[in-house]
């Protein structure tokens, strides 16, 4: 199997109704990006999860460090008015 | 009846159920994990056409036999496939081989299909078609790889060409079963679907550095119901379970 090890491992994101945002599914190995769509479209998309898909490298991907997740994340904690949940949304707001 | 559609739904859902068997043959063999499911995942596909096209033959015949009884309890010498769908998967390369040679030649029969004067084929070959134009998309794709791929890709894509290449006269085979459906407008002209093909192969080949074999002996009377000896195989292990234990269900 080492000739797959060769193969570059792709980030898949899938849509599942246009307008709405493309959600990670998952990753998988392919020699380009045409490749990795098609892979992406047997692999993720067999059972109506998708109407749209994008890939991205996954040594493309930037990731925020793990042992900076204090200074990063903890500061939001304690600002509950950052969160809009003093509004009541109209019926007719949809995805929300 | 129909004596003629009956004879043409067969030949249709005998080709989409052996090579979508041949297809499922490769499940947990693929060469990668995604191309093994994309290989299922298109034996799925062709196995429901198979249903759905048999189904039809059934109803046709009006003599009381569903998809299940023409898939599963007729003989070899009652399969109507061509000669191609029923050859070993062989390596990656004769599989996609096999597959590209008989996608470019369902799509423009499916598109044609789409017009029949027969509204319940007309509606089989609309769904069909959508599954079809990825099924030659994908292999597409991967002859062209493969032969402008790597010294070894290319020989072994041109020795499946090579071996492959006397079946698809058959594809175009035309008798009186194919001239009175068409005469009814049923199905179309087959030297339409043949030009059709011609083109997609030339232009798939010349893109993936392969050479047309100049051999033009060919071979095949699947249409007959003379089989290579592949498909005795195939029936022993798919038809199994109903000659064993008839009327199962689970």
């Amino acid at each position: 199997m080492s000739e797959n090890a060769n193969w570059p491992l792709w980030e898949v994101f899938i849509s599942s109704k246009a307008g709405m945002s493309h959600k990670h599914a998952g990753s998988l190995r392919a020699a380009d990006a045409k490749m990795a769509i098609e892979n992406a479209r047997d692999v993720y998309t067999r059972r109506s999860e998708g109407t749209s898909i994008w890939v991205v490298k996954t040594n493309e991907v930037f990731a925020s460090d793990p042992n900076d997740a204090d200074a990063f994340f903890d500061p939001a904690n304690t600002k509950a008015y950052r969160h809009p949940t003093f509004y009541v949304i109209p019926d007719g707001v949809k995805n929300m | 009846m129909n004596q003629n559609l009956y004879k043409y739904l067969i030949r249709l859902g005998d080709d989409s159920l052996i090579i979508g068997h041949r297809l499922s043959e490769w499940c947990g063999h693929g060469p990668i994990l995604e191309e093994d499911i994309a290989l299922t995942n298109f034996a799925l596909d062709f196995i429901g056409q198979a249903q759905s096209i048999l189904e039809y033959a059934g109803k046709v015949e009006g003599a009381g036999r569903d998809a299940d009884d023409l898939a599963y309890l007729r003989y070899e010498h009652d399969f109507r496939n061509a000669l191609l769908v029923e050859q070993p998967n062989g390596d990656f390369a004769l599989t996609m081989m096999r597959q590209f040679l008989f996608d470019a030649f369902r799509k423009p029969l499916f598109e044609a299909l789409t017009k029949s004067s027969d509204e319940q084929v007309a509606a089989i070959a609309e769904k069909s078609l959508k599954e079809t134009k990825y099924h030659l998309k994908h292999s597409s794709e991967w002859i062209i790889r493969l032969g402008d791929g790597t010294e070894e890709s290319h020989k072994r894509t041109q020795d499946a060409l090579d071996t492959l290449w006397r079946y698809t006269d058959e594809l175009f085979y035309e008798d009186e079963t194919d001239k009175a459906l068409e005469a009814a407008g049923i199905i179309p002209s087959i030297s339409k679907i043949k030009e059709e093909w011609e083109k997609t192969v030339n232009n798939v080949l010349t893109e993936a550095t392969l050479t047309l074999p100049t051999n033009g002996w060919s071979y095949g009377k699947g249409r007959a119901g003379l089989h290579s000896e592949n498909l005795g195989y195939i029936l022993a292990e798919m038809q199994y379970l109903q000659r064993a234990y008839p009327g199962a269900k689970w």
